[in-house]
C-alpha cells in the first residue's frame, strides 16, 4: 500500500511537473529527473533489489538451501539435477558461486572437448555411458521456450588408444570391462591397425583399442553456456565471489564402538566479492565443493585436513592444481577425416580440429617433469622435447608442422588415484564433494551432476553406484585406480 | 522470490528478441510481420506468466515424445518373426519403402498387406528407401539387424543427425549405396564417421545445409572413401569472396 501511494505521488507529481512546464530549457532536465523516480520506483516495487540504504544486486540473498562452490560444468551439473529432480517444484533455493564469471582459468572452456568410454574403472564407463546418451539428447534436457537448440559439434570419431607389449594384457582387460558394461569397443591388431589408417607408423604398438560408438569430442564451452541457460530459467541464483570462509558449528558424537568424534555442521558460506572488502554471509543447509582445480583450498577452508596425520581428521582432500598444456598445430599433409583422437602408447595425444588439417594435442608430463600451476604460461619448448618426437614417430606425416598456438589449464588432480571424489564428507556432514576427476570431470560432468543431486536429495546413489568414489577412501587408503588417464 | 530472470522488466524489454550474449549461436531468420507479432507478443506472455511458459514446454514434451513413440522398437515382432519383417513393419509404418531380396519394391503410399510381408520371413532385405520419414537415432535399432542391406536412402530425413550416422559402422559389410540428401542435421562431422563403410559405392551428399564447407567437405570425403563415388557439391561451390565465409564455430573459441 505504502509503494503503491509512492507511485501516485511520483506519478502525480511528473504530471505537475509537465503541465507547469513553460520554456523548452527545462525539458531534458525533466525527462532525465522521470528516469530517475522511474528507476526509483522499479527498484521500490517487488522484483527490484531494493535496499534503503544501498545498491545490493551484486550481492548473493542471504538464506540459500545449496551452496554450490565454483561454476564450471560440474557445479552447473549438480545444480541442474537438483533442479531436476527436486520435489515438489521450486522447493530448493540454489545458489551457484564462482569467482571469475569470465571462465578465464576454469578448466571446462580449456578444456580438449574429448569424451570417451575407454576407461579400466566399471563406474567411470557408465558414467562416461550416461554422459553421452546426456549429449546426444541434450535438446531434451537443456531445452528452454523461445531459445534456440544447443549444438555440441559432436564429433563422433572415437578414441584409438594404443598400447606396447607392456600394456597389451592390460589393454585387452579393460576391452573386456568395457564391453560388458555396454560400451562399444573394438581391438585391433597392427596388421588391422596399419589397413585402416595408413598413415599411423606401427612400431612398437602390441595392440590397439578403438571406440565405435559415442566417443569423439565436442565443445565443452556450449554445454557450459546450454547448462547455464537451462538453470537460469529454473531458477538457481548465480553470485561472483569468493568463498573466503564458512562459518561451522561442532558437536561431538559417539560412534557405536564408543570412540568420540567431532562432527561439524557448515552454517554460513561467506561469499566475498571482486576487488572490494564487502562479504555477504549466506545461510546455507548444504554446501557442494565443485571448485574444480580450487577444490583442496575451499576444503581446508571448511576444516578439513586440520587434525594428526593419519586420523579421518587429519585427511585432506588430496585435490590440487596440475598445469597441461595443449598445442594446436597445422600439418598439410596431416591424417584427414577419419582420424580419430589418438593416445599413443607415449601418452602423447592428438585430435583432429575443424576441416583444414589442424590438429590439438598434447601430453601429460610425468611427476618430475610436472610444471609449476601457479599461472597459465605455456612452456613451448615442451612440446619440442617431449611431445613432438613421439607424435612424428607415430605419425611420420607429423614430422612437418607448424605450431600455431597454445594454451594451458588445469587438471584437478587427485594425487591420491587420479579418480574423482563424490558424495559427503564424513565428519564436516553437509558438504558434498564432486570435483578431483584428473581430466575426465568434464566428460562425466552431467552424470556425476546426477549423482551428487540423488545423493543430497534421496539420501544414496540411485542410477550409478559411485560409493567406491566417496571421500573416506582416502582415510581408509582404498585406491580405486584408473588406468587410462590421458 | 525466483532468481532474477535476465527479461523481467517493468519497461518493455527492447533487448529480450535479441539476447544473443549466452546463446552465442545466431537465431534463425526472422519472420515478417504479422508472424513476428504474434511471436514477440508470445515471447512477452511467456516471459511474465509461469502458465504460459509451462504449456508451451508441454507442447515441447509433446512433440518430442511424439517423435520417440514412432520410433518404438518392436521388440515383440522381432522375436515373433525375425529382423527383416520387424525391419521391414517400422520402415512402412514410418511411411517409407522395403525391397526384399528378387522382389519389387514394396511401398507404403502404394498400400500393401501384412500377409503379404509375412510371406517374406526368411527374406532378407537388401534395399531401404527411408526418405522424409521421422527415423531417429533409436529408430535406427530396426535397420541395423538387417545385415544385407546394401542401399540405404535417408533423404530429407529431418531427426537423422550426426550420432546417427555414428552407428552405421554396423552395415559395413554390406553396406553399398547411401544416400544422406536434404537433411538438415547432418554435419561434416557426422560424415567423417563414414569411414568404416568400405563397401561403399555410392554416397549421396548434396544439399546439406549443416555442412560448413560443402566443397572442402566432398574433397576429404571423396580422399577418405577411395573406392566410393561421391555426389555431392562440386568442389568449388562455397567458395566465395573472403569475409563473408569466416563463419562457424563462434560458440568454441580457442584461447589463442
Amino acid at each position: 500500500m505504502f509503494r503503491g501511494a509512492l507511485w501516485l505521488l511520483a506519478g502525480r507529481g511528473c504530471v505537475g511537473r509537465g503541465l507547469s512546464t513553460r520554456s523548452g530549457g527545462s525539458t531534458p532536465d525533466w525527462t532525465e529527473k522521470v528516469s530517475e523516480i522511474k528507476k526509483k520506483i522499479q527498484s521500490a516495487l517487488p522484483g527490484g533489489a531494493w535496499d534503503p540504504l544501498y545498491d545490493t544486486s551484486h550481492l548473493p540473498p542471504e538464506h540459500s538451501d545449496v551452496v554450490i562452490v565454483g561454476g564450471g560444468v560440474l557445479g552447473l551439473s549438480v545444480a541442474y539435477w537438483l533442479k531436476r529432480l527436486e520435489k515438489p517444484r521450486g522447493a530448493i533455493r540454489v545458489l551457484v558461486v564462482d569467482r571469475d564469471h569470465t571462465y578465464s582459468r576454469a578448466s571446462t572452456g580449456l578444456s580438449v572437448g574429448g569424451i570417451r568410454q575407454q576407461f579400466s574403472l566399471p563406474e567411470n564407463i557408465q558414467l562416461s555411458l550416461f554422459s553421452v546418451d546426456f549429449l546426444r539428447n541434450i535438446n531434451e534436457y537443456l531445452a528452454v521456450v523461445d531459445d534456440p537448440p544447443l549444438d555440441v559439434q559432436f564429433n563422433p570419431s572415437g578414441y584409438l588408444l594404443l598400447a606396447s607389449e607392456k600394456g597389451a594384457a592390460i589393454m585387452e582387460n579393460n576391452v573386456k570391462v568395457q564391453r560388458q558394461e555396454g560400451a562399444k569397443v573394438c581391438l585391433m591388431s597392427p596388421e588391422q591397425l596399419q589397413n585402416k589408417f595408413p598413415w599411423i607408423n606401427t612400431d612398437g604398438v602390441a595392440l590397439a583399442s578403438y571406440g565405435l560408438e559415442g566417443e569423439g569430442w565436442f565443445d565443452p564451452w556450449c554445454l557450459l553456456q546450454g547448462l547455464r541457460r537451462k538453470i537460469q530459467s529454473l531458477g538457481v541464483f548465480f553470485c561472483q565471489g569468493e568463498v573466503t570462509r564458512f562459518s561451522t558449528s561442532s558437536s561431538r558424537m559417539q560412534t557405536s564402538g564408543g570412540k568420540e568424534m567431532t562432527l561439524k555442521r557448515i552454517h554460513e558460506v561467506h561469499v566475498k566479492m571482486d576487488h572490494s572488502l564487502e562479504y555477504q554471509p549466506v545461510e546455507c543447509a548444504l554446501v557442494i565443493n565443485a571448485a574444480g582445480a580450487w577444490s583442496g583450498q575451499v576444503a581446508e577452508l571448511a576444516g578439513i585436513g586440520k587434525g594428526p596425520p593419519g586420523t579421518l581428521e587429519g585427511t585432506k582432500l588430496p585435490v590440487e592444481p596440475r598445469k597441461r598444456y595443449v598445442y594446436f598445430w597445422h600439418c598439410p599433409e596431416g591424417p584427414g577425416l577419419e582420424t580419430p583422437f589418438m593416445a599413443d602408447t607415449s601418452g602423447a595425444y592428438f585430435r583432429r580440429e575443424g576441416l583444414g588439417h589442424n590438429y590439438l594435442g598434447g601430453c601429460s608430463p610425468t611427476e618430475e617433469e610436472e610444471p609449476d600451476p601457479g599461472n597459465l604460461e605455456v612452456d613451448h619448448d615442451f612440446f619440442q622435447d617431449k611431445v613432438w618426437p613421439h607424435l612424428a614417430h607415430r605419425v611420420p606425416a607429423f614430422q612437418s608442422l607448424k605450431v600455431r598456438s597454445a594454451w594451458a589449464g588445469y587438471y584437478d588432480y587427485n594425487t591420491f588415484d587420479q579418480n574423482g571424489v563424490v558424495g559427503p564428507h564424513p565428519l564436516v556432514v553437509n558438504m558434498y564433494f564432486a570435483t578431483g576427476f584428473s581430466g575426465h570431470g568434464l566428460q562425466q560432468a552431467p552424470a556425476v551432476g546426477r549423482a551428487v543431486a540423488e545423493m543430497v536429495l534421496k539420501g544414496q546413489f540411485q542410477t550409478i553406484d559411485l560409493s567406491s568414489l566417496l571421500f573416506s577412501r582416502f582415510y581408509l587408503g582404498e585406491k580405486v585406480e584408473e588406468r587410462n588417464i590421458i | 522470490m525466483a532468481a532474477p530472470r535476465a527479461s523481467l522488466h517493468l519497461v518493455a524489454p527492447k533487448w529480450n528478441l535479441g539476447t544473443s550474449g549466452i546463446r552465442g549461436l545466431s537465431s534463425a531468420v526472422t519472420p515478417e510481420g504479422n508472424q513476428r507479432k504474434g511471436r514477440m507478443l508470445l515471447q512477452f506472455l511467456t516471459d511474465r506468466f509461469y502458465d504460459v511458459e509451462a504449456i508451451r514446454q508441454y507442447l515441447f514434451q509433446k512433440q518430442v515424445s511424439k517423435v520417440h513413440k514412432e520410433n518404438r522398437s518392436s521388440t515383440g515382432i522381432k522375436k515373433q518373426y525375425g529382423p527383416y519383417i520387424a525391419g521391414a513393419y517400422f520402415v512402412l509404418k514410418q511411411g517409407g519403402a522395403v525391397k526384399f531380396q528378387g522382389e519389387e519394391w514394396i511401398r507404403s503410399k502404394h498400400g500393401y498387406s501384412p500377409l503379404q510381408l509375412l510371406s517374406f520371413q526368411a527374406v532378407p532385405i537388401e534395399a531401404v528407401d527411408a526418405s522424409d520419414c521421422a527415423i531417429n537415432y533409436e529408430g535406427l535399432d530396426n535397420l541395423l539387424a538387417l545385415k544385407e542391406l546394401q542401399s540405404l536412402l535417408l533423404q530429407r530425413c529431418p531427426h537423422v543427425d550426426d550420432w546417427c550416422l555414428s552407428r552405421l559402422h554396423q552395415l559395413a559389410n554390406s553396406l553399398q549405396e547411401l544416400s544422406l540428401a536434404g537433411c538438415p542435421r547432418i554435419s561434416e562431422r557426422g560424415l567423417a564417421c563414414l569411414h568404416h563403410l568400405q563397401n561403399l559405392r555410392r554416397l549421396d551428399i548434396s544439399d546439406l545445409p549443416a555442412v560448413s564447407n560443402p566443397g572442402l567437405t566432398q574433397i576429404l570425403v571423396e580422399e577418405m572413401l577411395p573406392r566410393c563415388e561421391v555426389l555431392g557439391a562440386e568442389w568449388a561451390q562455397g567458395l566465395k569472396s573472403g569475409p563473408e565465409q569466416q563463419s562457424q564455430d563462434t560458440a568454441s573459441p580457442i584461447p589463442a
